[in-house]
């Protein structure tokens, strides 16, 4: 009878720190699965919250016994390798034709990366280290992969809620963005037509692109090189004509298979003694914080142009969609444009804005890498 | 939980210098990127 209470004695430790976080990675699993929020990384992160909060869980270090995704983690976290091989296959998704058509776009990928420096500010104001508020500032960048970039590089311990936060709040961009964009903008404003007209861009323009973004980001902020340059890489496959097999693998095998160990992973750092503290619960308001911020950023840089371009109006809601959450707020400023008129497509300007959004949040986090580093 | 007004009013500045950069980074981009448009123009132009 003795062995075999010893047998199951493991059950008794279970901890009530460790019964919550099974309960957390339910609920991303719910998420993912009921309700297709981002369930490429929810799911997994979810079962790997499970996973490495039982009691001496052999799937993490214990004492000397090193866990297979600690292994994972130093082999593919630590030394920022797995978001960087995702953006590989990121940027061979992304067609930059429709921002090489319309440039000044760009302006709003800029604008719409205020809730960044905002939030860094709030999050000093609440008493995180500089290090920990510019890994927490960064999920407004709403861009996984750079943010768990700048969290390693700052050895953030909040990397586990870190990470939560930019994804929950990248699948909830629908439901986080109209709200904040029906604030700021009137009827009027949200009525502006742009037509579009379809400018070809040449392929040698497409193939340059990415060659000359990344020398100039990598020149203006050297420690974004690596984001940058793996970023323009993947698009580079894309747009050379030649490499279609090189492509079709970033953009599906590897990006894949990258998204599957990334998330299984950033699990590492949901065990209970990391993530169960107050400061979780404020890393996922400022994160939402970050997000409502970009959008305001957005929206009024595109109201302060109005102000200047009286006879070539922007709909301020353009603005918005240079969040890099890529297509998700394209999207989402499509449909609140036809909505107000069944007629106003907004649809190819939002993702020329989006697009630059992916370009800006990475050069954003250049900068908050070599200003604060 | 206290709040760090010191820490704030020093993170000011990096707001600042970041979406000053930011801006710059971004009218440098636009500029690369109408010189690629306008000197290797698409043949169906």
């Amino acid at each position: 009878m003795q062995q075999i209470l010893e047998l199951f004695e493991n059950v008794t430790q279970v901890t009530w720190q460790q019964a919550v976080m099974w309960v957390i990675g339910a609920l991303l699993i719910y998420l993912g699965i009921r309700k297709k929020m981002e369930p490429t990384l929810l799911i997994p992160m979810g079962f790997g919250a499970i996973l490495v909060n039982l009691p001496n869980s052999g799937a993490v270090t214990q004492g000397s016994e090193v866990g297979p995704i600690d292994v994972l983690f130093n082999a593919g976290i630590a030394n920022e390798l797995f978001p960087l091989l995702l953006f590989i296959g990121i940027g061979a998704m992304i067609d930059f034709a429709p921002l090489l058509s319309n440039p000044k776009m760009m302006l709003f990928g800029g604008a719409a990366q205020f809730g960044i420096f905002f939030t860094l500010s709030m999050a000093c104001l609440f008493g995180f280290e500089i290090k920990d508020a510019a890994s927490i500032a960064i999920i407004g960048a709403a861009d996984g992969p750079t943010s768990i970039f700048v969290a390693n590089f700052f050895q953030s311990k909040y990397v586990g809620a870190i990470v939560v936060a930019a994804y929950s709040y990248m699948a909830l961009v629908p439901i986080v963005q109209p709200p904040v964009i029906k604030l700021i903008t009137t009827k009027k404003e949200r009525l502006i037509r742009m037509p579009y007209r379809q400018r070809p861009v040449s392929k040698t323009a497409k193939i340059l692109f990415p060659i000359v973004i990344t020398m100039i980001a990598g020149l203006v902020a050297p420690k974004s090189v690596a984001l940058v340059g793996f970023l323009m890489f993947g698009n580079l496959i894309r747009e050379c004509g030649v490499l279609d097999n090189l492509s079709e693998t970033a953009q599906n095998a590897l990006a894949n298979l990258v998204t599957i160990l990334l998330g299984f992973t950033i699990a590492t750092r949901m065990q209970a003694e990391y993530f169960l503290a107050w400061e979780t619960i404020l890393i996922m308001c400022l994160g939402l914080v970050a997000f409502v911020f970009d959008t305001v950023g957005g929206v009024l840089f595109a109201k302060l142009m109005n102000l200047f371009t009286p006879h070539n109006k922007v709909n301020p809601m353009i603005g918005a969609a240079g969040i890099s959450a890529f297509p998700m707020s394209a999207r989402v400023v499509n449909k609140l444009g036809l909505q107000e008129d069944p007629e106003n497509f907004l649809l190819m300007h939002a993702v020329g804005a989006n697009v630059s959004g992916q370009i800006a949040s990475v050069i954003a986090g250049g900068l908050i890498l070599t200003l604060v580093g | 939980m206290s709040l760090n007004f010191a820490a704030f009013l020093d993170s000011l500045s990096i707001m600042g210098l970041g979406m000053l950069g930011i801006f710059i980074v971004v009218a440098v981009l636009i500029a690369v990127m109408v010189l690629l448009t306008k000197v290797f123009r698409d043949k169906a132009e």
